[in-house]
Parts: C-alpha cells; structure tokens; sequence
C-alpha cells in the first residue's frame, strides 16, 4: 500500500470520513492532475454521465472546507501556458487528501461487500 | 480547453448582476475568495439554456445559494465557537468574571421585568380586558366610593354605554368541614359579574339569574385553589352541599362550579363566590347612602372610556335631582380595570426597573470594558490572524461570536437567578388587583430575557469590534506588547466613568428610600404594637344577634385571658388598626355646625366608627388624654357616650373642653366622656379620619351589626406567640363553634404595612451593592491595566530619579479624576431620580444632604478600592526590571 497513507494518524484521517459526496468526487477530479472549479464540475459530470452536475455554491462551499481540513490545496503549478487562464484558480490534492479518499474507498468497499453477501447487490459475496 | 469568460451577451449581464446580488447571502470573506469563480461559472450556465430552463436554472440556483450560503456561515461559527473556546481555555478568570458579570446584569432586569410586566404591562386575564371599566360613586373628598345598592339598579337601567355590568361585595363565609369550623373569604357577586367578565367555570356550570333572586337556595362557585385544597380537586364536589355560616345566618349552599386556575377575582385571595340575593330592603331610599358595592361593566365595542364617562355624569346628575337629599353630591366615574394600580405601586415597580436597568448598564459598560482590554492585549495574536489571511470580517465575527458566546451562558445564568428570586419580589405585586399573588416565570419574560441577552451580547462586543475595526493593518505586529496610547484608553475611561454615574444613581435612590423606609418605620402609628396579640372571631348571627349573648361572651372570654400567666390587659374592638379593614367612616352631626349637620357624609364632617370593649385602649396604649375609657357600666339605660380622638376635638371644639359635649353619630345622640389619641388606623403613611370609639353595649339588638366587636387584642408580659394555645383553649371553652382568624402580633400586623418598602428597599440595596462592586472592578480593571501598558515609562521615570510619592500623585490623580467625572453627572442625575420618585419618599427630600453625602463618601471608597491594587504595583515597579524588559 501508500507510505503516504501511513504516515497520517488514522485518527486524523478517520474523523474526516464519511466524506460528503460532493467532497468524494473532488478528490476523484483532482486525483490525477490540478484542475480549476469549472473543469472540477466538468469532470464529475463526465464521469457520472451527466448525473451529478456540481453547482457553484456545492463546489466552492465544498472547496473551502476542504482547503481548511488540507485535502486540497491552491496550486501555482499551471498547466501548459496555452492552457492556462489566469483569472482562473487551481487546486490539486495534497497526500492527506489520497490519504482520505482512500480510506473513503475502502469504507465504501466494505460497505458493497455486506451488501452483498446479504444479496442487496449483484456480485459475488 | 475553451479561454476566456464568455460574458457579453445583454441576457448575461442582467443575469450576472442578480446572481451578484444573491452572492450577498454568503459572508463577506467567503464572497472576496470565490466570487469572481461562481460568477463566472453561473454565466457559462445561463449561456447553456433559455426559456423554461432559464426559469428551472433561476429556481435551482436560489435554493442552491441559500442551502449552501447557510452552511458556509454554520461551518464558520463551528469554527469560531471551537476558536473561542479554545481562548476561552487560556483565560478562566476573565470568562468567569464576564459570566458573572453578565448573568447578574440579566438576572437583576428579568426579575425586575417579570415583576413589572406582570403588574403594569401584562393585560388582565380575561377576554378582551380592555372593554372592562369599574363603576364609582363620587362624593367630595371621595373620588372612588363604592356603589348603592340602589343607586347600582338606577344606573344600570339608564346608562346605555355597557353590553352588561355586575356587582359584588367581599363576605366571609364559615364552612365547618370534618373537624374545625373554617373560615374562607370569598365575594357575593350578581349572577352576571362573570358573564362581564367573560369567563365560565372549568367544570359545572355558572350562576344564572334564578340563582340571584331573593329567596333562590344558596349556591356557591368554589376558586380552584379552594378546589384543590379543601376537596381535593374532585369533580364530585358539584352538587355536594355545603352547611356554611355567612354574616347573619347560617345556610346551606350548593357547589354548583369551579372557576379556571387562572381565574382570580376580584383579588388573589378570594377563594368562593355566591350571590347577592338582595331583597327589596336593598333598594330603599334610605340605602342611597349605604355604599358597599362594586360595579364591574363590559363596554360595548366602540364605546370609549370618554364616552362612558360623559353618559354616566349625565345619569349621575339625574339621580341627584330624583333624589337630591340621599345622592346630595354624588357623581359618578368610570376607570379601566385593573388600571387602579396605586400611584406608589407604580413607582415602586418603576424604580426597581430603572435601577435593574442601571444594573444592565453598569454590567454591559464593564463588559465593554473588560472586552477591550483583551482586545487590546490580544493585538498581536489578532494581526497574526490579519497577516495569514482572515479578512476584518472574519476578525469582527470572531469577536462578536465570543462576546454572543459569554453573553448566552452569562444569560442562562442569569435567568436561573431571576427565577431563583422572583418569588421574592410578590411582595410587591399589589394585593388589589384581579390577578394571582405571585408572578410566574413564562414566555414574554424568557423572550425578553433572550432579547436582552443577544442586545447585551452584542453591546458590549462592539465596542472591542469598533477597535479592531480601526486598526485592521498590522501595527499590532510592529507595535509589540506595548500597544494601547491614549486614545485607545479613553474609550474605556468614558465606559468606566458611566459605571460610576450609573452606581451613584443606585447609591443615592438606595439610601433615599432607606431614609424614607426609616422615616415610616419611625411614624407613631398613635398604639405601641410591641408585645400585644391579635386575634378576630367571627360572632355568628342569630346567636349573637343580642347585646346581653355578646356581654357574656366578651365577659367571659376576657376574664379568663386576663387569668393567662404572662397577660396584662385585654380588649375587644370592631376593627384594629392598620388590619385588612380599614373603613367604617360614618357621618357626624354637631349642633351649630353648618357642614356637620345635613347628616350627608363628605371630607370634613366624618369620623371611623369603632366600637370597644373595657380594656381596648390600655392594651393598645392609646393613650387617654382626657376624662375616662368605656366602661361596662356604659350600657343601654344610661346616657349613651363615646370616647373621640384628639382630631376629633380639634375639627370640632377647638380650644375648648369637650368633656360633656354632644354629637349624633351611629345612630343616636352621644356625650363625650374622654379624647384618646390619635391613630392611624388606615396605614401609617396616611393621616387617618377622626376616631370615635362607643362601648359595645350601647347599641340596639341585631343593629349595625357588622362594627360589633369581634377583634381581641392581648398586651403580654411574655412572647405573644406562647400564648397563642391558651387563648385559643378560651375561646373554645367559651363557644366551640368560633372559628380563630388571623391570629399574629400587632408587630406583624405594623410590620406588613412596609412590608413591599421594606422589599424594594433590600432589592434596590442588593442592586447597588452589586453596581458598586462592579464599578469599583471596572476602575481597577482600567488602571491595572493602565499600569501594566506603563511599566517600562514609570520605570524610566524612576530611573530618572522620580519618588515614589510622584507615581502615587500620578495614580491617585487619575482615579480622582475617574470619580469626579462620575460623581458630578451622577449626582445631578440622582436628584433628577429622586424629584420623579417623591412620591415614594414619605417626606425625605430628593436632595437629602445625608444620602448624597454618604453616596459620594461611597464612591470615594469605591475609586480608592478599585485603584488600591493597580497604584501599589505602579509604586513598586523594579526601575532595572522595566528597563531590561525594554
């Protein structure tokens, strides 16, 4: 597994979960590279078929709490200049950040596979 | 990627300003961040759709910022309370003396409101209580005087201002129950007083007009207490029959109902309700002059007070033509009830108002005080905030949740304390109103006291949020510890001088009323109560009915009082002085005496009627200053005589002996035998009308019989109360059928009688105390810190070669000027209080030379106190240790 997981207190990590899910699929957003809001909502969009369309409140209201409990942080990394807008603002997961949804993950995990051996999803148990 | 922002469009524009607009439900610091983002983002929204989803976009969009705006202001409060408590943490003693503070500013004005509320402001608990008026009878001298029964019928024909009216008159009434005959005092009422007053039973059902007739069987409404107390609140007890003993005979009534628990009327201690039942001997002519019965009517909608008072001066004034000899004089006047609250009452509430609010203040300016300086000597940790990026928002939010904070625990605290002594404050719930003795702690109170917290919250917040304002930069970093110049004091100074104003205040309306409360304490009431027992029985008719059954019971009973080890003297009387009854004025007749002749009573020719056994005035000691007491040989065979008091003699025979003299009064001609002296049988802060006493026996059978004697006064050698056994065995063994009421001192009886001075008095007392303490620490609070912001200048100074003497003259000036600029407004305000509380002074005048002396002494003390500590660290600043802190 990570070392960057194991080096945050499981406490710290735990008190921050169940993540709402608008938090959840932030992280996801951010997983791979720093996006600005606009390309955060985007992504969640794509990713749940158009299900989940983040309003701006949701993902700024979301965004502070998280930069307060330092999941995510405000990069200065830009992408490539061409790319690049500069009234726009970047955030990227920082290591506590994988570390929480991680262990998001693996709650939902075990969670699916209750489920399913009691037979309330399809699947093997 | 796509660039640039795609405004431009006009429908983008308008679009953009009202979702800006919206954007305002978000705090500031939540705005300047994410703002220019959302908007952005919203704009790429509106672009995407027109038409119905432009309309579902806009629904969305506003119950999206609100949902989301609210969290964003929950998660920054969570913040700031777990912030705050953490500063809490590091300062226990200023979060527990801002707590205590607090909850003793709260306390003190809920108390004084619930009170006050419940009295003044409250309306009466009936059915639209401002339609309900009383109905009196004006005489000259008598602006407020019950209503003939008569008179009563004539007036309720005529006047056409009232949807209906009633009467009733207070009675007592006897009820022998399993053991001891009970006596209860309940009021005789027409059947239609609680259809006026709106309210029906709870359970059973009311009276009805066939109840009221002359002859109709007896019937009885019990209070819910009585209920409660004496049958055990059982639904049972209608149609139960009750043998009871009321005035002059004894009758059986039925239970037909029980009034609401809320019902009270027409005061606090009424407990039962019959009716009238007057025959037709209650309407004669002769009866126009018998006052006894109080009208209660329900105005009909529209109908003003005004109104109903120009149409009862009209019908008044018939009635003085229909019968100009019986109604000489009489008007009549109309007034709202409940509204009859005494001037004194008023002020004494007022007074405990103003002074709680002086209290309120007091906490609130040390608060704002203590505030400050924590503000100030949190500078350094709040422009640490400033500089890793909290916006002053954010700063004044801070300090406004804490300051919310001290105030909702200081609060809570509060309203415990005022529910902890609210109830030792009914003394001051006057007893004539038609509500309950005691106020209750219920929603307007709590409401009010919320209120105020949340007003006193933020008060005393502001002011360190008003600093903190003013410097959002980061002079606190550059400055270092050493922050605070004089400008950031003086604000504090201003605050700790209105404490000093406001305590003067306290201090002198406190020390007033004590002088005034020692001034009636000081009135000879005209008897000397210490060591003398009280006690009344009711004398039952028919058995009484007769002169001779009294003369063996009186006989007999004070005969064997008199055996008592321990009692020196023993008397009977119709009525004490200063008891409950404090009536009985009847008119006077003197021959050559134009005024005292016509036999129609007014101001100036009455006198209280008392009859009395051998014995009253010495147990009293009244003292007779002429000629002789009753005695028992003064019965109906001989010349009928009185004895009248000292005023007596002056209104009538100025200047002359009166011994041998004659009048007409209580129905016959009298000699006067001797003058006793003046008493002040209606209170002790009212001089009383002349007194004319007549022995027991000289009076026709079954005649005036409500004056008979029934009060027995003992004068003891021993405690009063170790005899209170014996005399009740005496009275047994003499007729087991008397019920013993109101048995107490004379002490108490005098002592009941400044009973809600003696309240207001500790409470306004307490009050002031409490302002003091409070003033004193804000002065030593304002230059303790004063002094800790100057060590290292007193420091210089020393090393400069300054005595120690200097610093102390450096102190001691500024806390002089700290109780100058205090005491001289604070003086000038107090008499201003005093002028509007005169009434309240019996005589004491607002300028009182004594009680301004003692209040500036007080606060004289009060300065040396609070600036005792801070002076002597100032002295003793180590001159190298303030240096090397530099």
């Amino acid at each position: 597994m990570s070392d960057k997981f194991e080096k945050f207190d499981r406490e710290e990590v735990d008190a921050l979960l169940p993540l709402p899910p608008a938090t959840f699929h932030i992280l996801l957003a951010l997983a791979e590279e720093g996006r600005h809001g606009y390309a955060i909502i985007q992504d969640v969009a794509t990713r749940t078929d158009g299900e989940l369309k983040l309003s701006a409140g949701t993902l700024y209201r979301s965004i502070q709490r998280m930069l307060e409990q330092g999941v995510i942080l405000e990069t200065r990394d830009r992408p490539a200049p061409e790319e690049d807008d500069e009234r726009r603002r970047y955030y990227r997961i920082t290591p506590l950040g994988t570390a929480v949804a991680k262990a998001e993950a693996r709650r939902l995990t075990q969670l699916v596979r209750m489920a399913r051996a009691r037979g309330f999803a399809p699947g093997r148990a | 990627m796509p660039g640039g922002l795609p405004l431009g469009e006009h429908d983008a524009g308008v679009s953009v300003t009202l979702y800006n607009l919206l954007l305002h439900f978000y705090p500031a610091s939540f705005r300047n961040e994410y703002a220019d983002e959302m908007r952005a983002l919203f704009a790429r929204r509106r672009r995407d759709v027109s038409g119905l989803g432009a309309v579902a976009l806009w629904v969305s969009t506003l119950g999206e910022v609100v949902r989301n705006a609210a969290t964003v202001h929950l998660d920054i409060f969570r913040q700031d309370v777990a912030y705050s408590a953490r500063a809490f943490r590091r300062t226990p003693g200023f979060v527990l003396t801002a707590i205590l503070i607090v909850a003793l500013g709260i306390g003190a004005t809920t108390a004084a409101f619930s009170v006050t509320d419940f009295v003044l402001i409250r309306p009466l608990p009936f059915p639209d209580p401002a339609r309900l008026v009383k109905v009196w009878e004006t005489t000259p001298g008598y602006p407020r005087m019950e209503l003939s029964a008569p008179n009563y019928r004539d007036w309720k024909a005529a006047a056409t201002s009232y949807e209906s009216m009633g009467v009733y008159h207070f009675e007592s009434i006897t009820i022998t129950t399993a053991g001891e005959p009970r006596r209860f005092t309940g009021t005789s009422v027409s059947a239609d007083l609680f259809h006026t007053l709106g309210v029906a039973p709870v359970i059973g059902r009311s009276f009805t007009d066939a109840d009221d007739v002359n002859g109709a069987p007896g019937t009885m409404i019990l209070s819910y207490r009585l209920w409660q107390t004496e049958f055990g609140g059982d639904p049972g007890v209608i149609g139960r029959n009750l043998v009871a003993q009321v005035d002059f005979d004894t009758a059986s009534y039925t239970v037909i109902g029980v009034m609401p628990r809320e019902f009270h009327f027409p005061k606090s201690d009424v407990l039962f309700w019959i009716t009238n039942r007057f025959d037709d001997r209650a309407y004669q002519p002769e009866e126009r002059a018998d006052n006894w019965l109080e009208a209660v009517g329900r105005l009909r909608h529209g109908v003003t007070l005004e109104q109903a008072r120009a149409e009862m001066d009209v019908i008044a004034a018939q009635s003085r033509q229909a019968y100009p000899k019986e109604n000489k004089g009489t008007g009549a006047t109309v007034i709202g009830l409940g509204t009859e609250v005494s001037e004194r009452s008023r002020l004494l509430l007022l007074a405990l108002s103003g002074a709680a609010g002086c209290v309120l203040l007091i906490a609130c300016a040390n608060l704002a005080s203590l505030l400050l300086a924590r503000a100030l000597s949190r500078r350094r940790e709040l422009a640490v905030r400033t500089a890793i990026g909290a916006g002053r928002e954010r700063l004044v939010r801070q300090l406004m949740t804490e300051s919310l904070l001290l105030a909702a625990v200081g609060g809570a605290l509060g309203i415990t304390i005022a529910v902890a002594s609210v109830p030792l404050l009914t003394r001051l719930v006057p007893a004539t109103l038609p509500i309950a003795a005691s106020p209750s702690v219920d929603v307007r109170v709590l409401l009010f006291a919320v209120a105020l917290t949340a007003l006193t919250g933020i008060a005393f917040g502001l002011a360190p949020v008003v600093r903190v304002g003013a410097s959002p930069d980061l002079d606190g970093l550059r400055e270092g510890a050493r922050a605070g110049g004089g400008r950031k004091e003086r604000l504090r100074a201003a605050l700790v001088v209105t404490e000093i104003v406001a305590s003067v205040v306290l201090l002198v309306s406190a020390g007033l009323l004590i002088r005034a409360l020692l001034a009636v304490q000081s009135i000879d009431p005209g008897f000397k109560p210490e060591g003398v027992l009280t006690l009344r029985t009711e004398l039952p008719m028919p058995e009484y009915r007769r002169v001779v059954e009294r003369d063996a019971y009186y006989t007999r009973v004070l005969q064997e009082v008199r055996a008592l080890p321990g009692v020196k003297s023993a008397g009977f009387v119709s009525f004490l002085p200063i008891s409950s009854f404090r009536g009985g004025i009847w008119p006077v007749a003197v021959k050559g005496d134009g005024e005292a002749n016509d036999g129609i009573r007014s101001a100036n020719n009455v006198a209280a009627i008392r009859y009395v056994t051998p014995g009253y005035f010495d147990t009293l000691s009244i003292p007779i200053t002429r000629g002789r007491d009753v005695s028992d040989s003064d019965n109906r065979d001989r010349q009928f005589v009185a004895v009248v008091s000292e005023s007596f003699v002056k209104r009538y025979w100025p200047n002359q002996d009166p011994i041998g003299r004659h009048f007409t009064f209580g129905l016959a001609d009298r000699e006067v035998v001797g003058v006793a002296g003046d008493v002040r049988f209606r209170g002790l802060e009212r001089v009383s009308e002349p007194q004319v006493y007549l022995p027991f026996k000289q009076v026709a059978d079954g005649e005036i019989t409500f004056y008979i004697p029934k009060a027995l006064a003992l004068r003891t050698s021993v405690p009063p109360a170790n005899l209170a056994q014996a005399v009740r065995d005496v009275i047994r063994r003499a007729d087991p059928k008397l019920p013993v009421t109101e048995m107490q001192t004379l002490v108490d009886m005098v002592d009941l009688e400044t009973a809600s001075r003696a309240v207001q008095v500790r409470v306004l007392t307490a009050f002031a105390v409490i302002a003091f303490v409070l003033a004193a620490v804000g002065i030593h609070g304002l230059l303790s810190f004063a002094v800790s912001q100057r060590v290292q200048e007193i420091g210089v100074r020393l090393a400069l070669g300054a005595q120690s003497v200097d610093i102390l003259s450096m102190m001691a000036w500024r806390s002089m000027w700290l109780a100058i600029a205090g005491v001289i407004p604070g003086i000038a305000l107090s008499y201003a209080v005093g002028r509007s509380m005169e009434a309240l002074l019996a005589g004491v005048k607002p300028a009182d030379t004594v009680t301004m002396g003692a209040a500036v002494g007080l606060s004289a003390l009060m300065t040396v106190l609070g600036s005792l500590l801070p002076t002597l660290r100032a002295v003793r600043v180590d001159p190298m240790t303030a240096l090397r802190a530099e």
